[in-house]
């Protein structure tokens, strides 16, 4: 079974200049892979490390050391190496991404922050948008609000939100960053689903949940992040 | 924002510097722009973005290193070894610049539809009706009623100058432009719409583009990659996000955390 993701020894720690130059070691000797249709979930009181850890694997924040092996077609490449460019490239085919919270861009619809990770070109437009309509809908948020852009809904709306532009591309790879902490039990549910059909279609999932149930019910393995922490 | 599958750079600094006299303007600024990249140099005033898209754009003659740009011949050139009328060409047909002061990339007393249409016979266009329905279409990609075409943009407001000079920029479909401070000195609200309107037009186009911008939310939201620039020299480099989330530069630190909140 090949692996979508490896990592392989990966450090990372903050130097904080603005407070004298102040070392915080974060996670040190990260290893784990996850291979296609599997889905692992990191697991760790708060402060281990697990956000950083899924934002290494993203490249959005620079490893220190070791690898971050993500597999693109039949290359496996080290996002702790690559160039912006690469990483770029990697983030709109093989990885796909839902962050704790929504960075809503003013006067950009839901439908369309939902639909634009697919609309690769304008001709693309409308065909994204009616499978993003079709999400929006599972995830339960009213058709009034499609037109509206996100920046005023709930925090469980701003969220859904997330999900669905998350979802909605097709990629091998998928980092979920505690993608129901602020759901009501029907959308847990659907999520619970919504990852369950990823798998079957063969993706990857990295995820941080800190539900016990949505945890049992998605995780093939569970990685106890606090195995990584830095020696102090 | 569109996915930047080109395998050949369109734009190169090789350590470029300026002095003047002995005061530093910029020094040893290397890097390559693809095309449909957008590139943000960020940093307090005074640390030598504004020379370095000057130098960039053939504004100023730098002190050393060179600027090699890709033509559409698909030859990287030297940009300093052009002729003076193939560099205008450049600028005309293949290059756009945005202002921050709108006045300085508009003529404030010809009409809109007149500086749209200018462009376009600058690169050959003759036929009135050709030009001015051009020119309609683009003051409606840019938001601007079409019913304006004839006020001479003094009379516009702030945001709607600047549109316009974006929309007068971009009518000869340039694959590189380059932009000062294009959202400084508007309205939270006007800022807003203008950022959003560039970041859709960047993106459908294909654009490659240079920012300057001490904005960093600007930045984050146009661009993929930024440049930290501090006293004249390049202190950072990166994919936005990571040099934004991520900071390692002291001064970087410095910058991020001194936004605040809205």
């Amino acid at each position: 079974m090949s692996a979508v993701l490896e990592l392989r020894r990966a450090h990372k720690s903050f130097t904080m200049h603005l407070q004298g130059g102040l070392r915080l070691p974060v996670v040190a000797d990260v290893d784990f892979s996850v291979a296609a249709g599997q889905c692992v979930v990191l697991a760790g009181p708060s402060g281990a490390g697990k956000s950083s850890i899924l934002k290494m694997i993203l490249g959005n924040y620079r490893c220190d050391g070791g690898e971050v092996l993500v597999r693109d077609g039949a290359a496996m490449v080290d996002i702790a190496g690559a160039a912006p460019r690469r990483i770029l490239g990697l983030r709109q085919t093989v990885m796909g991404y839902v962050s704790q919270f929504l960075r809503a861009v003013p006067r950009v619809p839901a439908l369309d922050v939902v639909a634009e990770p697919l609309v690769v070109e304008p001709a693309a437009r409308g065909e994204a948008r009616a499978k993003a309509a079709a999400l929006l809908q599972r995830l339960a948020i009213p058709e009034r609000l499609w037109q509206v852009p996100p920046v005023t809904f709930s925090g469980g709306e701003q969220q859904r939100v997330n999900i669905a532009r998350g979802f909605l591309p097709e990629r091998p790879l998928l980092l979920l960053d505690e993608p129901t902490a602020s759901l009501d039990g029907a959308n847990r549910a659907t999520v619970v689903e919504l990852i369950a059909e990823k798998k079957r279609r063969g993706t990857a999932i990295v995820a941080i949940v800190h539900d016990d149930d949505v945890r049992a019910a998605i995780a093939d393995v569970v990685v106890d992040v606090t195995r990584f922490s830095p020696a102090a | 924002m569109s996915v930047p599958v080109d395998d050949e750079p369109l734009l190169a600094a090789r350590q470029l510097s300026k002095w003047y006299g002995r005061q530093l303007g910029c020094r040893d600024v290397s890097f390559e722009l693809y095309p449909g990249e957008v590139l943000a140099i960020v940093g307090e005033s005074g640390s030598g973005k504004t020379t370095l898209l000057q130098l960039l754009s053939c504004q100023l003659a730098a002190d050393a290193g060179s600027v090699l740009y890709r033509t559409r011949d698909g030859v990287l050139r030297d940009l300093a070894a052009l002729g003076e009328a193939e560099r205008r060409f450049l600028f005309r047909t293949d290059w756009g610049y945005v202002h921050q002061d709108p006045a300085l990339g508009l003529r404030m007393s010809v009409s809109a539809g007149g500086n749209v249409g200018e462009r376009l016979m600058a690169v050959g266009w003759r036929r009135y009706g050709q030009i001015r329905g051009a020119a309609a279409e683009w003051l409606d990609r840019v938001e601007i009623d079409r019913s304006r075409i004839d006020d001479q943009p003094r009379i516009y407001s702030g945001g709607m100058r600047q549109r316009l000079q974006i929309a007068r920029n971009l009518v000869t479909n340039p694959r590189l432009v380059f932009m000062d401070e294009p959202t400084g000195g508007l309205d939270a609200s006007v800022q807003a719409r203008l950022l959003d309107l560039l970041r859709g037009l960047v993106s459908e186009l294909h654009l490659a583009a240079v920012i300057v911008t001490h904005d960093l939310a600007v930045a984050r939201l146009l661009s993929h990659r930024i440049m930290v620039m501090k006293g004249g020299e390049v202190i950072e480099q990166g994919l936005t996000d990571q040099v934004l989330d991520d900071p390692h530069a002291a001064y970087t630190q410095l910058l991020v955390s001194s936004i605040l909140p809205a």
